[in-house]
């Protein structure tokens, strides 16, 4: 897949439990979200993770970029401590590295700024020393990246389609040259035809720019598609773990096989 | 005679940007009993379709341009509004995609079930009993627990149990579920085709699903309309349309579907443009 089979991020016996103090009610049932996982993603591959709603397949990916608490285990980029070890504003410039994109792309998309604002704003922050003409033509490079106009940075998310609110999200997220993306769902919620151009789009970024990818989605046909490993979680824990041939022609977990199971054949 | 005989129906509407044929002469029927999908993508005219068959789309924005809806050999379009009212969820019934929404939040599930009983089914003298009898009927186990929860107490999966009784409260001839499973997960979705199947045999009534998935249609339907822009691209039983497509548009919708265990590099994407070119 990769020259070097650099490993870019490890999770090692990662734990998100939530209301474990007590809480309001003083019963302190604990949830656990993610419950003890594992893995690791090299530079420039594509690992899927599937699961179903409430298997903590969200949670990893926010727990990855300090979106949720953790409460135990380590997150490891390039094999330093980032996500326990630091405060908020020292995690800030591992943003640049990890980037995330939504399952909902109008809902991540602040309505009111332009889509120039919307690119341009992780530029100011990361990119300070960008003039604003420089930071305008860096945002039609990036426009252009994801197959949109130059004349499309003037507009607002909602003058966009889904599949093209998407493509602004993933603009937002390359704007700062990340190495490694988290793909919350990113075509659950698109027609079948406008999510093959999403998934292309993807790999053709990945080629281009050696990204690699933690692929989450709960359609085991597009994961499969496009990852070369899958995790599959259940219950807050990986029940599985494999190439996506091995995880396909030889399920070993049962919740596996009811989930290969339960997908309708064509 | 079929249950349903839809004849070069057009629904437009009007919208500050111009006219939208969202329906455009479109003819189908439905037999007593079988199962038929309409499959398309957002904006095909689908949910319109589906709409229009209980005279559901608003209007305005919308206007009926022209056809006829028989059910059961009779004008949906000639019928006053209290013969549509009656006919509304005891002949035809609806199950929508988004169960949340379309429960009521404030009512234990006892008094939703109970509202279409009281409504249209007069002969049932133990309201009670025959809830607990519709929630075992769509496979709800502990039933006399589920008719006092609220609808936020149920899972998703239970939620459109719920609705599915609703719907067939009235032994609907005409069931038309309207993307029933696709707020669901791909476990909680085989079990909710599963019912489907099961009632239809149970109760005999013809379903229309409409999905946008493929899959779905392959698992659960007799028979599958195609529908691209407004119109119905293609027409024939499922086992013809999903081997040997002959609509181009249907062709190029079956080919960008990732499928399992089959590896293709990139995924072949559908070139609008050449498919209006080739529009007769």
């Amino acid at each position: 897949m990769n020259p070097e089979n650099k490993t870019l991020l490890e999770v090692r016996d990662l734990k998100v439990h939530y209301g474990s103090r007590g809480g309001l009610f003083g019963g302190g049932t604990v949830v656990k979200a993610v419950d003890g996982i594992s893995f690791s993603v090299a530079a420039g591959e594509t690992v899927g993770l599937v699961g179903e709603s409430g298997s903590g397949k969200t949670t990893v990916g926010r727990a990855i970029i300090k979106l949720a608490p953790v409460t135990s285990g380590v997150v490891l980029w390039e094999g330093r401590d980032v996500v326990s070890a630091l405060t908020d504003s020292e995690f800030r410039p591992y943003r640049k590295h990890i980037q995330m994109i939504f399952q909902d792309p109008y809902g991540s998309l602040n309505p009111r700024l332009t889509v120039e604002a919307i690119v341009g704003e992780a530029l100011e922050i990361h990119f300070p020393e960008l003039s604003a003409s420089e930071r305008r033509a860096r945002v039609a490079e990036l426009l252009h990246q994801v197959d949109l106009k130059p004349d499309h940075a003037r507009r607002y998310p909602h003058e966009f389609s889904g599949g093209q609110r998407q493509r602004i999200g993933i603009a937002r997220a390359l704007a700062v040259n990340p190495r490694l993306i988290i793909c919350d769902e990113p075509v659950s919620a698109l027609d079948v035809s406008v999510q093959a151009q999403i998934i292309n789009l993807l790999q053709d970024l990945q080629e281009k720019l050696g990204l690699a990818y933690l692929f989450i989605g709960h359609d085991l046909g597009v994961v499969e598609h496009i990852s070369s490993r899958v995790l599959v979680m259940n219950g807050g824990k990986i029940v599985e773990s494999g190439s996506c041939e091995e995880i396909y022609r030889n399920p070993k977990d049962d919740y596996t096989k009811r989930l290969l199971a339960a997908v309708p054949e064509l | 005679m079929p249950l349903l005989d839809v004849q070069n129906l057009r629904v437009t509407f009007v919208t500050e940007d111009g006219e939208v044929k969202a329906v455009d002469n479109v003819s189908f029927s439905v037999e007593p009993g079988e199962t038929v999908a309409v499959v398309g993508e957002s904006g095909s005219g689908k949910s319109v379709t589906a709409l229009s068959l209980a005279r559901l789309v608003p209007i305005p924005p919308a206007r009926y341009d022209g056809g006829k809806i028989l059910f059961d050999g009779k004008d949906l379009f000639s019928m006053g509004r209290r013969e549509l009212q009656a006919m509304r969820g005891a002949k035809i019934s609806y199950v929508f995609q988004e169960p949340s929404t379309s429960l009521n939040p404030v009512f234990r599930v006892r008094n939703q079930i109970a509202e279409a009983i009281h409504l249209h089914r007069h002969d049932v003298k133990d309201v009670r009993a025959e809830i607990l009898h519709l929630l075992d009927l769509v496979g709800i186990r502990d039933a006399a627990r589920v008719m006092d929860a609220y609808p936020h107490q149920l899972s998703g999966g239970m939620q459109q149990r719920v609705m599915i009784a609703m719907a067939i409260a009235c032994r609907p001839a005409l069931l038309v579920a309207d993307e029933p499973t696709t707020a669901l997960d791909v476990t909680i979705q085989a079990q909710i085709l599963e019912l489907l199947r099961e009632l239809r045999k149970k109760l005999g009534m013809a379903v229309l699903l409409i999905t946008h998935n493929f899959a779905i249609v392959a698992n659960i339907a007799d028979r599958v309309l195609v529908m691209y822009h407004g119109k119905i691209v293609e027409q024939g039983t499922v086992a013809e349309v999903l081997r040997h497509p002959k609509h181009p548009y249907t062709k190029a919708l079956l080919a960008c579907i990732p499928k399992l265990g089959t590896k293709q590099r990139r995924l072949p994407v559908i070139d609008h443009e050449l498919l209006a070119s080739q529009q007769p």
